[in-house]
């Protein structure tokens, strides 16, 4: 049993040196941009960037949006599901898994192809539907995260009895979606509202392809044009990816204690 | 009566419509548009010209190197990632080291892309802090021995950084079903710890492990912002040559496109149908 641990402590040290080595080198470079010495200059360049305030807002905005209608949507579908159709929800569960097997890249082209200014729907032929269409491909793309967070918080309540006691208290299908359904799936709905934060921030290709002026295209342009800039970006980056799964750990802790008080 | 009960069924069905919908415009139709468009002629003609088209050079070489990239880096990923599931779940270690190793690997999965092109070439760039570490400590010049972070080797390392996590987020539960009693009775019947590993562990475990090293696959597979950010569009892999094929037409044959998409359709399809299958034969022993 000794050996066993000390071995297990050397693929510790192993994976630690491989995570960690990448992350310092990054901060290290970051502070490089002055001559000689250590400085934040790259980050105060990053933050004066007019560029990195809009496109970071952009995404931001579109994560929100993505967030909204994507749970608007799956948290509707995964009760009716539970409710009256646990037949089919193998092919649901497909269905949602199905970005993980079709690339982002394949999909967007799809779009391009069908939904471009000479097409039945030409959604890409101005600004607000080529929007629309990056948040519903953010949408497809969270699928499998938010689907899975939202159906497995559903499991810890009993949608039936919940519906059959709202009804007979009289309230309309508005009333138990949004006044029963969607406050005790909360802690799935977060979970899934961070990962999909966390993804939409980062996401290049599809924001590339459709020409919007997304965070991922403007870091994939300053790797290209400059030195320092994009090490300061990518530790923002990394941070804003820790915050959310922090976020996420918390609120699946709390959910972990929430239905035994109940 | 049979009309009540029908209606009721139509209600039913309508409630999943709205999904549905979004299903079939977002994900099946784009996704079989190109699937067809890849057995046709730009004018409508059907053929199978444009998948036969697939076999020239410099395309089949793309593909090559994806799927070398691909096979590396999963591998790779899967062995260390491994062995650090093995360490936080029976390897004896203080338990903050596994949830702070789990917590991480979350964030690590997630930090693929851009950024990450960017933190290897702040490490392992001509001037990144291990090149300069290794060139001024140990007068080793790490580019003198033909290693390149634009090439082969250098994608593999970093697809590897997003592979390793996601390997120890799928295979920790694996390991924590492994039943104590397996062990002791391996024991009492005088197997060696190498015997229980390779007569009783092991093959226990390699469907998951097997199948979570085809789902990092078609993960690498897939994968086009990191090769993107670090080589632009020099490096020729399967992802970017799409990106530069829709970009514009530099195939000049625009269903050749779709073709190259039911390429990797294929193939990101073929290692998860294996996965599904494998798992649900690992599933057999999670009770």
């Amino acid at each position: 049993m000794k050996t066993n641990r000390l071995l297990a402590w050397i693929a510790l040290a192993i994976g630690v040196i491989y995570f960690v080595v990448p992350l310092l080198g990054t901060f290290e470079f970051s502070l490089r941009m002055r001559r000689g010495e250590y400085s934040f200059d790259a980050y105060q360049s990053v933050f004066s960037d007019m560029q990195f305030r809009e496109t970071f807002g952009y995404s931001m905005m579109m994560a929100l949006l993505t967030i909204i209608f994507g749970m608007l949507l799956i948290v509707p579908t995964a009760y009716w599901v539970r409710l009256r159709l646990p037949q089919i929800r193998p092919v649901i569960e497909f269905i949602t898994l199905l970005p993980l097997v079709i690339p982002a890249i394949v999909i967007v082209f799809g779009y391009l192809r069908l939904y471009n200014s000479s097409s039945w729907l030409p959604l890409t032929n101005s600004t607000s539907g080529t929007n629309a269409l990056l948040m519903l491909s953010y949408v497809t793309l969270a699928l499998p995260y938010m689907y899975r967070a939202v159906d497995t918080a559903m499991r810890a309540i009993d949608v039936a009895t919940l519906t059959e006691a709202a009804e007979s208290l009289g309230a309309k299908w508005p009333t138990i979606m949004f006044r029963c359904i969607f406050p005790n799936v909360m802690s799935g709905v977060l979970s899934g509202a961070f990962i999909t934060f966390a993804i939409v921030m980062g996401e290049f290709t599809m924001a590339a392809l459709l020409n919007r002026p997304a965070f991922g295209p403007y870091l994939q342009l300053v790797g290209a044009n400059k030195a320092y800039e994009p090490s300061a970006l990518a530790i923002i980056a990394f941070a804003i990816t820790w915050i959310s799964m922090g976020l996420l750990q918390l609120v699946s802790r709390f959910s972990k204690t929430a239905p035994r008080k109940a | 009566m049979s009309t009540l009960i029908d209606r009721r069924k139509v209600v039913d069905w309508l409630g999943i419509a709205p999904f549905m919908i979004f299903a079939v415009m977002f994900l099946i139709l784009p996704t079989l548009y190109l699937v067809t468009g890849a057995f046709f002629t730009p004018d409508g003609q059907f053929t199978f010209k444009n998948v036969a088209d697939l076999a020239h050079p410099s395309i089949l070489s793309a593909y090559w190197i994806s799927i070398k990239v691909s096979v590396a880096s999963s591998i790779g990923g899967a062995v260390i990632g491994f062995f650090l599931a093995w360490a936080i779940t029976l390897g004896g270690l203080p338990s903050w080291i596994r949830s702070g190793l789990l917590t991480f690997s979350g964030v690590a999965s997630n930090f693929a892309g851009v950024p990450l092109a960017f933190a290897f070439i702040a490490t392992l760039g001509r001037t990144g802090l291990v090149t300069v570490l290794l060139r001024d400590i140990f007068g080793f010049n790490l580019y003198s021995t033909g290693f390149n972070l634009l090439s082969f080797f250098g994608l593999t390392i970093t697809y590897m950084f997003f592979q390793i996590p996601l390997m120890v987020l799928i295979l920790t539960p694996a390991l924590d079903g492994m039943k104590k009693e397996w062990r002791e009775a391996s024991e009492i019947l005088g197997a060696s710890n190498w015997q229980y590993w390779r007569m009783v562990a092991l093959p226990i475990l390699w469907p998951s492990v097997m199948g979570t090293t085809l789902l990092l696959f078609a993960n690498a597979f897939g994968a086009i912002a990191t090769a993107y950010a670090l080589t632009g569009a020099s490096l020729n892999i399967v992802p970017i040559l799409l990106y530069a094929q829709i970009r514009g037409d530099v195939l000049h044959n625009p269903n050749l496109g779709y073709a190259l998409a039911l390429g990797m359709i294929v193939i990101t399809g073929a290692s998860n149908v294996l996965y599904i299958w494998l798992r649900s034969r690992a599933e057999r022993w999670q009770k």
